[in-house]
């Protein structure tokens, strides 16, 4: 089986500072693949490489059957290829409804005539009652997304990844600021996606990190430092420096 | 379809139903088509004040809705009446010429009427050759075309150069401000083939008609009516639905709308074009009631006052936008007009002429500051004491 | 008399056939020319006077000149008079008085205007040996303005005896310029031309000029002279040439084909084509054909045959100067000189750029600081400019010293906008951080309450605002390069403040807080800043310098309502093109700007309206490549 994403040799620098340092990884497809490293170990910077959001100085990117890579794409066009991404603050769009937001996350053609002359169709309620089932916001359809908890949002913001019905997801710290029923529901969620797509994690809390039970990469100064399961790499002596030495 | 969006959006029926019952009111109290009661020059005015309405409702698709804050507006709005006015002025002094030279025996070749034209037109700016740019001045389709192309094309590119480079917010307002100045400094050259500040002049007659000012007025009048409420109607359109969810959600947050696979930039872009072509229009149909059009009209203070209609009218809500044009712009002329009395402080007397712009100025400042939601805001507390619903 | 002494040396020089004749028999002997002057008779009578060699003969020529002449009829004497009437008569070899006459005896000799400008152009010798230096120059000035043949030699005489080394050396530049324009010898007047090639003074190159003057001729052959250059004339000036030269016969212009034709109209025809045919061109033309083939009038004349007459003639134009030694001296002079003018025009070019850049600077920094607080660029920044011009302007109707009122109005113009702008930040800018555009909306409507207040307050006529008499002029390089000392200072000033906003920023606590803030609101209120209070001062710094700049402004240009507006655009593009919160993209941003906006007015010296027009699409098109400026910050800091 062949990787869905490979990252291969990747640098950045911001103004001298090297954010990520020759970071190569891949993963397939399905597949649930947890990120963690201590604060500034460039785990935000590699979502922003992959996203489009971010031009690294060397390296490749690569994705897909064809290989294609992704580098010089733009965001949206990223999205289209079926890569969405979580923000580490919940980004919905609070003025609306949550309807329109998992509306407009919904897979469908995303040309500005397109949507103009979108029409409202069964099928597309259907799905939406679907994700919203999944995530656990039915109740919540009609109401503004401004006025859901942050729990909600969080949600919400994974529903409309998946409306997206993306082959890659990219998480950044899910379970931040969430109360633990709110933490076990979203491991369950991130859990379900990846039986048919591949779920990429960032997290700090090693808790729910071994809630999720999946294969482990420590980044650390822009690279990667070990890999393998939770208890691999926490009994590498390098990663107990890097965790404990700071 | 037009049907299901018309039914699903009530408000949109009831402006429409109050711009027919005014229309209506004014036809009856004209002077051409009723009691006259309302003289020529105020209907002209009703009218002219119909074509900024189309304008803000465009500036609040495009600012209220998209997050735009085009300073650049107004001049599409220019450009419009430019185009409209060349067909007028050329086809006026076409038949003015035509008939003074058919006094000679001999008949006038076409260069001869052309030279004659060309001195009329342009011996203000010492010069008598047609520009390139008034190729198709003679033709009605011609410039009425061009009345939405121009603008539009303009918009494309601008928007296009601008969006691709991801200029944003204050930035981007600048920039189309900048793009106002240029032009209006451009059209100032006399050089610029469109009669430098002297402008386009003598708009207000319909050549080849013999139809008095006062039924011209109240046609305009129509015509202005009929395109704001197509207008509004396709506004309406543009911002229910799905469109209006993307549209809108650009301006909350314009990288989210990215990562969800977006092309924020054509949608921007469209917003942008769509609205300088409705601008256009409302141009072309303001100048000939106004009689004139000068650089002066396009200068930037011009789209910036478009935007303190929208502001004060409240943003992102159409009808807001009418409502912000229509006060602000009646006011504007009851006070610049004379018509508010003036006010002895006794050691000062506030004459309102001198001190309007100071009062819309601060009192901008202060709806800015105090009523960001602007009069339509006003709508939402009697919305909400009466029904509480999720409608936006 | 001290000046009868150096007329005395004249002599040496002039008097080379010095007659012992008397002045009042050579005047005698003129007698008619003299009291009955006319510009072309009275030449002899003065080539007389001078080759008398007296010394009261400059004397006698200035009063003539100046009407101070008077005959009397008794004895048909000349002299001056003095006193009332009966006026005494003054002999005018000796000085003294002789005798007295009334008024009706005498007859004042009045030369008309010709005749006293010859009178002049002998006198000139006699001044450029005047002690009085002021009037060697005025006679100087008087060859310089219009030079002529016979101030040759007298000018030539008096540089030996020149005492002055700053006159002397006007003299020998002017001496050179006349040797070339009049000089005998081919070669003297070459090389005069070849020393003054190196001359950039405007007087040297209309010497060039005068040298090179040509008149236009047609001919059918080239005739022998000191041709200038054949010239190829567009057709129709090249025929209208032809004919008033009497080469050629007149063609009818179309209008006069037309009255033509309507004068020969002939039941409803016109040499048998029908009238309402008429208004194609070509019918006209064949109904003329056939009006002359009938003999009724002219032959038409065709284009073919005007191009024939044009072909059999050749245009040219011709040097006055006939010698084509010297012609070719003084184009080659030309060449050289506008060569090296050119390149001190882009010298004083820059110089001019500098100096608005230095405007530009002065109107922007202080935008720029108030764009780190607001994030937004402040609209009303121009009219605390124009606050600030007002300011000097109230200053200079209290203080009427200039030097003072200026000095006084620099901190006071400061201390009002800054007190502005502080108000401004408490009341508005305050209550709309985290939101943008409507900031610069606010800004807006600031901006157009004060513009109307302050032609409500001051009226919408210009006010003047006077710089001190130690700021008028210019520091003049030569002719070409010379940088007014108002330009100067505000360099100055923008140097200084260049300075004083580097120091405030990099080396103050209040810079030092001012950068927290700016960088990271949060993190410095949590170290014990207070955002509230850097906020409002670096708005009323930003304000304040504004002010200062004003008054600078208001220096050079003139303080109207509208000056704000006419600066906030090129000031928010000179923030935005040179990198926003940064002082260096600031001052990259002006000088930028300042550079373009003068090269394209040299490019198109006609129209600054389309210099505007150009710079400003420039900048579009520049934010299209540089969005963040010419000074951008880069990486996760620059943000979204």
């Amino acid at each position: 089986m062949s990787a869905l994403l490979e990252v291969s040799g990747v640098s950045v620098t911001f103004d001298g500072f090297r954010a990520i340092n020759n970071l190569s990884l891949s993963i397939n497809e399905p597949e649930l693949r947890a990120v963690i490293g201590p604060n500034g170990a460039g785990k935000t910077t590699f979502m922003d490489i992959i996203t489009g959001k971010t031009k690294p100085d060397t390296g490749h990117v690569l994705w897909g059957e064809q290989s294609r890579n992704l580098l010089g794409m733009s965001e949206s066009a990223i999205a289209r290829e079926g890569i969405g991404r979580k923000f580490q603050k919940p980004t919905v769009f609070e003025a609306q409804t949550v309807r329109e937001n998992l509306a407009m996350a919904l897979k469908n053609k995303r040309g500005p005539f397109d949507v103009l002359f979108y029409r409202k169709s069964a099928e597309g309620a259907t799905r939406i009652e679907e994700l919203a089932a999944e995530v656990g916001l039915t109740e919540q359809l009609p109401r503004t997304a401004g006025e859901l908890s942050h729990g909600q949002k969080q949600w919400l913001e994974i529903g409309m990844l998946l409306a997206q019905d993306p082959r890659l997801l990219l998480v950044d710290e899910p379970a931040a600021g969430m109360t633990p029923a709110e933490r076990e529901h979203t491991t369950d969620l991130l859990v379900r996606a990846a039986k048919t797509r591949a779920v990429i994690v960032v997290e700090h809390d090693m808790e729910f990190v071994r809630r999720l039970n999946c294969k482990v990469t420590v980044l650390h100064e822009g690279s990667v430092l070990a890999e393998g399961s939770l208890d691999h790499v926490t009994a590498n002596p390098q990663v107990i420096e890097v965790y404990l030495g700071r | 379809m037009k049907n299901s969006f018309l039914v699903t959006n009530r408000s949109v029926l009831v402006f429409l139903l109050c711009l027919a019952l005014f229309t209506l009111g004014v036809t009856v109290l004209a002077e051409a088509t009723g009691a006259g009661v309302i003289s020529t020059s105020f209907v002209k005015t009703l009218g002219k004040t119909l074509c900024l309405c189309l304008i803000a409702i465009a500036m609040d698709v495009v600012w209220g809705y998209c997050g735009i804050l085009s300073l650049g507006h107004f001049a599409f709005f220019g450009i419009g009446g430019y185009a409209i006015g060349m067909w007028l002025m050329y086809a006026r002094t076409h038949d003015i010429v035509v008939g003074s030279l058919s006094n000679d025996v001999i008949p006038a070749t076409s260069a001869e009427i052309s030279d004659a034209i060309g001195t009329q037109i342009f011996g203000v700016v010492g010069s008598s050759e047609f520009p390139l740019i008034w190729a198709f001045a003679h033709s009605l389709p011609l410039q009425l075309a061009a009345v939405v192309i121009v603008p539009g094309l303009l918009a494309l590119v601008f928007g296009w150069l601008a969006f691709r480079s991801r200029v944003t917010g204050v930035y981007l307002s600048i920039l189309t401000q900048a793009m106002t100045l240029a032009l209006s400094l451009y059209l100032f050259q006399n050089d610029s083939g469109l009669r430098g500040n002297n402008g386009l002049s003598g708009l207000q007659n319909m050549p080849g008609s013999d139809l008095g000012q006062d039924v011209l007025s109240i046609r305009f009048f129509w015509a202005s009516a009929v395109a704001l409420g197509l207008g509004y109607v396709l506004f309406a359109f543009v911002i229910s639905g799905k469109m209006g969810s993307v549209i809108r959600a650009i301006r909350d947050d314009e990288a989210r709308v990215r990562f969800l696979g977006y092309h924020v930039e054509s949608y921007k872009l469209f917003v942008f074009t769509i609205t300088a072509m409705v601008a256009g229009i409302a141009g072309a149909l303001y100048y000939p009631q106004a009689g004139i059009i000068n650089p002066a009209e396009i200068a930037p203070i011009a789209s910036i006052y478009l935007a303190v209609w929208v502001a004060i009218g409240g943003r992102g809500r159409l009808y807001g936008a009418v409502i912000g044009a229509t006060f602000v712009s009646l006011l504007s002329s009851w006070f610049t007009g004379g018509g508010a009395p003036n006010i002895d402080l006794g050691f000062y007397e506030i004459v309102w002429t001198d001190w309007w712009l100071v009062l819309l100025g601060l009192s901008f400042v202060l709806v800015t500051l105090l009523f960001p939601k602007g009069i339509g805001g006003l709508f939402d507390y009697i919305t909400i004491n009466r029904e509480k619903g999720p409608k936006a | 008399m001290l000046r009868a002494l150096v007329m005395a040396v004249s002599i040496v020089v002039l008097a080379a056939a010095a007659a012992a004749q008397d002045l009042q028999s050579v005047l005698r002997t003129h007698s008619e020319e003299i009291a009955k002057p006319s510009r072309r008779s009275v030449q002899v009578a003065i080539d007389d006077l001078i080759a008398l060699g007296q010394p009261e003969v400059p004397m006698f020529l200035e009063r003539w000149q100046g009407k101070e002449v008077y005959q009397w009829d008794t004895d048909g004497q000349f002299y001056y008079v003095d006193g009332a009437d009966p006026f005494d008569l003054i002999d005018i070899s000796t000085g003294e008085v002789v005798g007295q006459a009334p008024k009706g005896e005498l007859s004042q000799i009045k030369p008309n205007a010709g005749v006293r400008g010859v009178i002049g152009t002998a006198l000139v010798q006699f001044q450029l040996q005047d002690p009085d230096p002021e009037r060697r120059i005025a006679a100087l000035d008087a060859i310089a303005r219009d030079g002529s043949a016979d101030q040759l030699e007298p000018l030539a005489a008096s540089i030996d005896a020149e005492p002055d080394a700053a006159i002397r050396a006007r003299k020998e530049s002017l001496l050179q310029m006349l040797t070339a324009r009049f000089g005998d010898a081919t070669e003297d007047r070459v090389a005069a031309i070849e020393a003054l090639s190196t001359e950039v003074s405007v007087d040297a190159r209309a010497v060039m000029n005068q040298i090179l003057t040509s008149q236009n001729g047609v001919a059918t052959e080239l005739p022998d002279a000191n041709i200038a250059e054949i010239r190829e004339p567009e057709f129709a000036d090249a025929y209208a040439e032809l004919v008033a030269a009497d080469l050629a016969e007149p063609a009818l212009s179309a209008d006069e084909i037309k009255s033509v034709l309507a004068a020969n109209i002939v039941e409803g025809r016109v040499g048998g084509i029908p009238v309402s045919t008429l208004s194609d061109p070509d019918a006209r033309i064949a109904a003329y054909q056939a009006l002359a083939d009938a003999g009724t009038v002219a032959p038409l004349m065709t284009q073919s045959d005007m191009q024939a007459a044009i072909d059999a003639h050749v245009f040219y134009s011709v040097y006055d100067e006939p010698i084509a030694a010297v012609t070719d001296a003084a184009v080659a002079a030309l060449k050289h000189m506008e060569l090296k003018v050119g390149a001190m025009q882009t010298a004083d070019l820059a110089m001019d750029a500098i100096s608005l850049a230095s405007i530009y600077f002065l109107a922007a920094i202080g935008l720029a600081v108030t764009f780190g607080v607001m994030g937004v660029i402040n609209m009303a920044h121009g009219e605390f400019i124009m606050m600030g011009a007002y300011t000097g302007y109230v200053i200079q109707q209290i203080i009427p010293d200039y030097t003072v009122s200026i000095i006084v109005a620099l901190p006071v113009a400061f201390a009002v906008t800054f007190a502005a702008g502080v108000a401004m930040e408490r009341l508005v800018i305050r209550h709309l951080y985290k939101r943008p555009l409507e900031t610069l909306l606010a800004t807006f409507g600031i901006s157009i309450a004060l513009q109307q207040i302050a032609k409500n307050i001051f009226g919408t006529q210009a006010r003047p605002l006077t710089s001190p008499a130690w700021l008028d002029g210019a520091l003049v390089f030569n002719d070409v390069v010379a940088i007014s000392y108002i330009r100067i200072a505000i360099f100055v000033l923008a140097v200084l403040f260049l300075c004083l906003i580097l120091f405030i920023l990099k080396k103050t606590r209040l810079g030092l807080e001012v950068r927290a803030v700016t960088q990271n609101p949060g993190m410095a209120a949590s170290m014990g800043i207070n955002p509230d209070r850097i906020n409002m001062l670096t708005f009323g710094l930003g304000s304040g310098i504004a002010g200062i700049a004003g008054v600078a402004i208001g220096l050079y240009a003139k303080v109207t309502s509208e000056m704000g507006a006419d600066y906030i655009v090129q000031s928010f593009m000179t923030v935005v093109v040179g990198g926003v919160g940064n002082v260096w993209g600031t001052l990259a941003g002006a000088s930028l700007i300042g550079f373009l906006q003068k090269g394209i007015e040299w490019m198109n010296p006609s129209n600054t309206l389309a210099a505007q027009t150009y710079m400003i699409l420039f900048i579009i098109i520049f934010i299209q490549f540089r969005p963040k400026g010419i000074v951008a910050l880069k990486g996760r800091a620059a943000g979204n």
